[in-house]
Parts: structure tokens; sequence; C-alpha cells
């Protein structure tokens, strides 16, 4: 009955290493489309519907049987403390039939073969691969069978399976011993995969499987990556907007201590010496001529950030919102909103450790984009990409920052020059100062109310500087395909589908320094301006802001689930318009990658400034592999937004990006971090959704519109600050 | 120069050219200790925060000479994973770290707090806890910070009747 490929799997599948048996599985489906990259950002954007992007229909190493009958899972997917190593190995396990103690994640090399041809980002590492990760695990857990039943010779509807042994006919055999010696595997047609409710991992706070690691220091970020011979490098990078190479003289730091050389390119300049700190001297005496065409300001980038200028692209579009709103009407509400140029900050600065030798080269760091980063040294270097090996390491903080890495291509010409292994990093000014910057952004809405306090009419309006266009991951042409900047607008549609007349229009601006995808994209900002803006309508409509936002949200499966968070948040946390004892409530809700999330707040004044006591969290990610997790993202995510909406801000004086260190980079630390954080999660959704970026979109206005009922002052700028 | 000074209860003396190095390249190059992390380099951000004789200190920006004849204790010598320390064992019960790249440091602040102050109130966490996480893991480092406290005077109670 069963289809049975045979299929001789190469030798060096099943190297042995130090009596390690490996295994090699094949796929079954394919997850690959065209226009992959493309297609995966659209999906991650809107919906979060992401196909896995790895080629999962060739033989692939995804699971290692160690001699000590566990099991590595080689993750193609990078952790970067989205808890992503631990959801994927609760997944495995269940379906491999193993415990979580037998479970080890690593992180897949790209020389391994199992590639991720997209990223890690866009909250879709364990949606994208809720289906292939478990078939693939069950695919071998019947291989395992079937390989156990020849050896034991019994049937495999005899033998039974639990933590990683194989039983029956009163013999048993570990994992481990079935698949030693075995050099050649039949690959049975998919098997069904279980039933949710029979998932011992699945559905629970399983504690993480890198806890052990980060408590106790284990050197495993790319910051932390050496090899024997390592040489520093350290390449000039100017701190003036838009300032491009010309020449550099070279002669005081080539003489240097501890210089090796002064590696002079076309496009940069760097230096390799002994020491960190040799690198660092001999770099700050090179001298380079940059030409830089203008001295901007920050006036200037507010200028270029308004409603208006640029190329309008209707992104949303329902009835005819222009007719109404462009009469004369007193019932017509229009504000404008803005948000700051916001720095990523992530703790561990980008750097790379690389190892070019004839034509091989290989580079160990933090990175998003493994195919991005290893195809662009190849191309660099004039390797091929087969013989560029990625290895990534455990990131500090991703947060985006790390969907392009230009400075793995500079590490790896260095260490070319030079021969030996090169590791260089920024320096915090520089990473300040070079950052891929989420972008300012000008929103203006605009709505007519009925007599009745519904909403006949509304337009959001959105200026924003460049997300998705002009990274490495979006072709060039897209953008005059696409015409709107999708991770511009991620956040920016209107959600109300019940107001008969709406519509979004999306402002492209490139700007003169990076700016790209931070955590969430536009969410932040354009959930910030809507849900304000909404509280303010539902103020002049004299409703509840809770249930006027209902009242507006249409009868649908996407309607259901966002009514659905908003009524319990609002019963969690006990919303009341009210002031009690010096505190005020707010609300706000937003829809993100298809996962809705609600949220309440409570703030007082303190010495002059806002504080957030607690927050109410509802959100709904369909099946949540690990609660626990998913809560420490909804944690994470709010504290974050709050940091990004009251402190954050970077600003351009004389030329350049400022500021450069923390500290004047305000952000929130443990004193402005609420004390209570309520979490609920719900669950009508059949599968796994986005959870690291959705729970970051109504922190802004959520806080903003509890200042106002506090205070009488509507802030409608980021970040926030009392006028008084 | 030649400095002598304990690392993790071991004498340890290095040969280094420039005294004012940071004692965090010393312990992360020199000594290959890779818990203590580069965040910075302008005590900004407190990542590379281990102690000196006891106390927090931020070590981008502390010269290793002035490490001379003392006991300096990073994230390696603070506990393990036989016998953790209190700040250790109460990270793993709360699950704290998300990234994980900050936290070394946030331990090693919170140790040095807890010998001066075994039971911090909230505002001694917020005036003491300064270091900067950006996965915003702070809800989970507070209950951690108590939690920790607790443990502490449990194995170590005379402690306990000192702060009462």
């Amino acid at each position: 009955m069963m289809s049975k490929e045979k299929k001789k799997v190469s030798r060096r599948k099943f190297l042995i290493r130090g009596g390690l048996g490996t295994i090699g599985v094949l796929a079954v489906g394919t997850y690959l489309f065209r226009n992959p990259i493309r297609r995966g950002i659209a999906g991650a954007i809107d919906t979060a519907e992401t196909p896995y992007m790895g080629n999962t229909s060739s033989p692939i190493v995804w699971f290692e049987v160690t001699s000590k009958n566990t099991i590595v899972l080689h993750s193609p997917k990078v952790e970067m403390g989205q808890g992503t190593f631990t959801g994927l190995a609760q997944m495995a396990a269940d379906e491999l039939e193993v415990s979580m103690e037998q479970m080890k994640v690593i992180h897949a090399d790209t020389a391994s073969g199992n590639m991720d041809g997209f990223a890690t980002g866009g909250s879709t590492s364990i949606s994208s691969l809720w289906v292939p990760l478990r078939e693939l695990a069950a695919t071998m857990r019947e291989m395992i069978k079937n390989k156990a039943s020849e050896k034991m010779n019994i049937s495999p509807e005899q033998l039974s399976i639990a933590n990683g042994i194989v039983s029956g006919g009163g013999k048993t055999m570990t994992y481990a011993e079935v698949v030693k010696d075995v050099s050649e595997w039949d690959i049975p047609d998919t098997p069904n995969l279980k039933e949710l409710k029979d998932y011992k991992f699945v559905g629970k706070p399983i504690p993480r499987v890198d806890l052990k690691d980060k408590v106790f220091g284990a050197p495993i970020f790319g910051m932390d990556a050496a090899l024997p011979n390592m040489l520093y490098g350290s390449v000039v990078r100017s701190s003036a907007i838009g300032a491009t190479y010309v020449d550099a003289d070279i002669s005081i730091a080539s003489g240097m201590p501890g210089v090796i050389k002064v590696v002079k390119e076309p496009d940069f300049v760097g230096v390799v010496a002994n020491s960190l700190i040799e690198a660092e001297n001999a770099k700050n005496a090179i001298e380079v001529e940059w030409k830089v065409e203008r001295t901007w300001q920050t006036s200037d980038i507010e200028e270029m950030i308004a409603v208006g200028k640029g190329e309008p692209f209707v992104i949303q579009k329902e009835g005819d919102s222009e007719d109404i709103l462009n009469q004369e009407n007193s019932n017509i509400l229009k504000h404008d909103y803005k948000s700051p140029i916001g720095a990523h900050a992530q703790l561990e600065p980008n750097g790379a450790l690389a190892h070019v030798e004839d034509n091989r080269a290989t580079i160990m760091l933090s990175t998003q984009v493994v195919k991005i980063t290893r195809d662009e040294i190849a191309e660099r270097l004039g390797l091929d990409e087969d013989n560029v090996n990625i290895v990534p390491t455990f990131l500090g903080g991703g947060f985006g920052r790390r969907l392009h890495t230009p400075n793995a291509v500079q590490a790896a010409v260095m260490s070319k020059a030079v021969g030996k292994p090169v590791k260089c990093f920024f320096t915090r000014k520089e990473e300040f100062q070079n950052d891929t910057f989420r972008p300012p952004t000008h929103h203006v809405l605009k709505a007519k109310l009925l007599e009745n306090g519904m909403i006949e009419a509304m337009e959001h309006n959105v200026s924003s500087g460049d997300v998705a266009f002009g990274s490495p991951m979006v072709p060039g042409i897209a953008a005059p395909i696409l015409g709107a900047d999708l991770g511009a607008w991620r956040g920016g549609m209107i959600q109300y589908g019940a107001i008969p007349n709406f519509k979004t229009i999306s402002w492209r601006v490139t700007l003169p320094f990076a700016t790209s995808w931070w955590r969430s994209l536009g969410l932040l900002a354009n959930t910030f301006a809507i849900e304000s803006f909404m509280d303010e309508l539902a103020i002049v409509a004299k409703k509840n802001p809770a249930e006027f936002r209902l009242a507006h949200i249409q009868d649908d499966d996407r309607g259901f689930r966002l009514k659905e968070v908003i009524k319990a948040a609002v019963e969690k946390s006990g919303y009341t318009d009210e002031v009690i004892n010096g505190r005020a409530m707010g609300f706000a809700a937003s829809t993100d990658a298809n996962t809705p999330c609600a949220q309440v707040v409570e703030v007082s004044i303190e010495n002059k400034e806002i504080k957030v006591h607690k927050v109410t969290c509802a959100m709904d990610p369909g099946i949540s592999v690990n609660p626990d997790q998913v809560r420490a993202q909804c944690e994470g995510a709010i504290i974050m937004g709050m940091s990004a909406a009251m402190f954050e801000k970077m600003d351009v004086e004389d030329g350049q990006l400022t500021p450069t260190i923390y500290g004047p980079y305000q952000m929130a630390l443990m004193k402005n971090a609420p004390k209570e954080i309520e979490v609920v999660l719900l669950q009508n959704d059949d599968k796994p959704g986005a959870v690291g970026e959705p729970p970051l979109g109504p922190i802004g206005a959520a806080v903003a519109n509890a200042v106002f009922r506090l205070t009488g002052q509507r802030l409608r700028e980021m970040p926030l600050k009392l006028t008084t | 120069m030649k400095i002598f000074f304990h690392i993790n209860n071991t004498p340890k003396s290095i040969e280094i050219d420039d005294g004012n190095t940071p004692l965090l390249w010393v312990v992360r190059d020199m000594l290959d200790l890779k818990g203590t992390k580069f965040g910075c380099g302008k005590a900004a951000c407190g990542a590379c925060t281990l102690h000196v004789d006891g106390e927090a200190v931020r070590s981008c920006s502390y010269a290793v000479k002035f490490a001379e004849g003392k006991e300096v204790t990073t994230i390696e010598g603070l506990g393990s994973e036989q016998n953790p320390h209190p700040v250790q064992q109460a990270w793993i019960e709360e699950i704290v770290p998300q990234c994980g790249y900050c936290q070394p440091g946030f331990m090693m602040a919170t140790a040095a707090l807890l010998e001066k102050v075994p039971n911090p109130t909230d505002e001694d966490i917020d005036k003491n806890i300064i270091n900067v996480c950006r996965c915003a893991t702070y809800y989970r480092m507070r209950k951690a910070i108590h939690r920790a406290a607790e443990i502490a005077n449990v194995t170590n109670p005379a402690k306990t009747e000192n702060d009462v």
C-alpha cells in the first residue's frame, strides 16, 4: 500500500563523527514558490502566511541522532531571543517521540545544506515551519521504526515508540542503536501528524532550551567567536550622512604597533592588527577623504517626511471617502501625528569572524539572513557559493538590524588580504551612526462622524522613509511594481471594516541615510496614529473607546478575532474612562500579520513624567506552541514599544546622526518598566501565527490615550512628552 | 607591565604592554572568559559588568592596572550549573533571558546589589539596576531579583536577620 522511494543517501550525509551517527532526512512535498523572497515578504507583512523557503524537497540534514540517544536539530532559523529554538524543539520532539531532555538545537551552517532562503524575521519562524518541521520529524520517526523493524525482525505494527526507544516482542532498541551503521534508508510517505490534543510538549510552557547557556555565560554569540591565529580588523566608517569613500592616506597607520596590514579597497579602507586595541588605534590614524554632498539637519528630514510630498500610492480603498471628507462639515475631524527616527540599539554590535583560505571561506556571525550573507561574500570574493560557509551564532538581539550584513563582506575581504582569520565589529558610535534606522513618519488622519456617533468615512495618509525598499531582501525591481513600500504600511491599513468609506494612502520618501526593518516595521507608528485618532473620535462621539471600536469592526473571521481580544483586554483590565486615585487607563488595538492584539495601560504622572504601572495585553496568535515564550515576547515587546513611544529619538545635527551612545539615546530602563503585565492568550485559529512583533502595535497609542484622560493633553508626536 | 590578580578565585599573573587596557578585553581575549560582554565601551550599558573585590564594575571602562592584587569575579565564577548562585537560580526559575547578551551584566549587577541590600525594594532595584536590555526583559528581571533575595536568605539566614 505504502509507496516507497528507495534512495541511496550519499556517504557524506552519514559521516560518522566520533561515533555519532548522522541521519539525512528526505522531506516530502515542496514549499518553494516563484519569487520566494518577495512572496515571503508580502506574506509576512500582511498575513504571516509565509512558506518556509528552505529546500525541503532534497536530502537535507535536519536531525542528528547521537550515540547518547539524543537528537540534534539543525535549525535553519536563527535564535535571537524570540524563543524559536525552544518552539521548534517542542514540535520536533512530539513527532519524533523523544523527551525534551533528548532534544538539542543548534544553528545549521549553510554548508550543511539546511539553509533558509528567506530570513529569520517577520514573526514567521514557528508559523512557516509548523507543518514542514513536524512532517520531517514524523517521517524520520517512521524511518527509524521501519529500520528497527528490519533489525529486530518484528513487523512495524508490533512496535511501539517512546522516549527515543523502539520496543516490541520483548525487545528494545534505542534510536542510536537503530541508526548505527545504516547508510541506506527507505523514505516513506509523509505520515499523518498527531492531533493537537495528543502532543505532550506543543502548547506547554517548556523552559527555553538555551536557558542554561545564557544564565551561565556560555560563549554562544557572534562576538564570542574565535579561531586559532585570529587577528582583529577595523573598518573606517564615516560619521557623516551620505559620505562616499574617495581615498585614504595610510602612511602613519601602516607603521603603527601591531599592525599587520592596512587594507585599501575601492569602497572602503580597514586595518588588520594583532589586537583589537591596536586595530582601533591604527584605524583612527588613517586619514580618509570622503565626499559629502550636503550637510543634513533634522529640519531637512522633517521637511521631506510630509504627507503630500513624493509619490502617493493607494493601498486600501472602500467606498468613496474622498467625496465625503472634502465637504465643509463640522463633523469632520482631522489630526496630524508624527514618529521620529528610531535606532535598533541591540546590545551586541554587528560583527563577523571571517576565515578565507584559497577557494573557500568560513564566516561566523550573528545574521538574520544566512543566504544573503553567503551570496554577497561569494560574489565579492569570486567564490562558488557552495564554498562559502556561513556559521550562524546566537544573536545578541536582532530586531531587524541583521537583515543586511555588509560588514561580513568587509571582514572576509580583510581575511583574504592577510590569509588569516579576521574578526571585526562596529564600535557603539559606528553602530548608532550606521544603523538601518526605523524611518520617521508623518500621518494625517481624517474622518467624519454621523449624528449617531458612527464613522461615515475615514482616511489615513502616511508618509514614511523606506523600509522594504532599499533592503537587499527586496529586488530593486519591486519598488516600481509594488509602488508602496510594504514595510512602511505594515499596520497602516484601517482595520475597521464596518466603516462604509475608507482609504489609506502611502507616500514614499527615500531619505539620505539608510532606513529599513525595525521590529514590527511600520506597525508601531501607524498604530500610534490610527489608534490615537480612533480614541479622539470616540471622545467626540461620547462613546466608550472599546465599544466604539467594536461597533466599527466587520463581521468576518478577522473581525471576530479582533473583537475577541478587545473584549478580553477590557474584561481582564476592568477598563474605565474614570480617573481613579490619580491613575487613568488607555486602550488601543491592532492586527498585525493576522495576529490581533489589544492592550490597556494604567498610567499616572510622577515628577512631571508619564509612569506606566500596568499593562493588560490580550492577543490571539492562534496556537501558542510555547505559551510562556509567547508571554515573554508580549512582555518584551510592550516595554520595547513603550521605550520607542516614550523615550527614543535620533536627530540629525550638522550632517551627523546623533546621539551615539546609550543614555543620551534615551531608552526605557528597569525604573520605567511596568511592575504588572498581564497577558491573556486566545486561540481562535487552528495554527500558530505571528508573535514577536504584533504586541508592539498598540502600546504607544494606549499610553497616549491614557495620558489624555489623565491630563487633557493630547500627545500626537512620539516620543510622548508632556508639555508642562 | 606585570599585573597580578585573582580571577574567579584563581591567582593569575598577566604580562601586558598597556596597563590602561580595559579589564573587559583582558578578561575576554587574554583569559578567554567570554561571558562578560562588550556593549558600548563607555560604561553606558552595563553589558560588561563584573565584580572587583565584590563591587559591580563596568569593565569596559576600568583599566586593568587597577585590578592589581584584587579579586575579579565574572559570570563564569559566579556559580555553576551544579552550584548556581541564587541570582542564577532565580533567573532560571523565572525564565528571564531572551537574546541573553546583556544578561550576565544584569546578573552580576544584581549579585552585587544583594550583597549590600539583601532584601531590595522595588525602589532599590530601580535605583541600582540601571543596565540596558533591548529585549526589555525588565518585567521578569524584577521578579527574578526578588526571588533571588528569597533564595539567598534561605541559604544564608544570618543576612536576613541583619537586614531586619
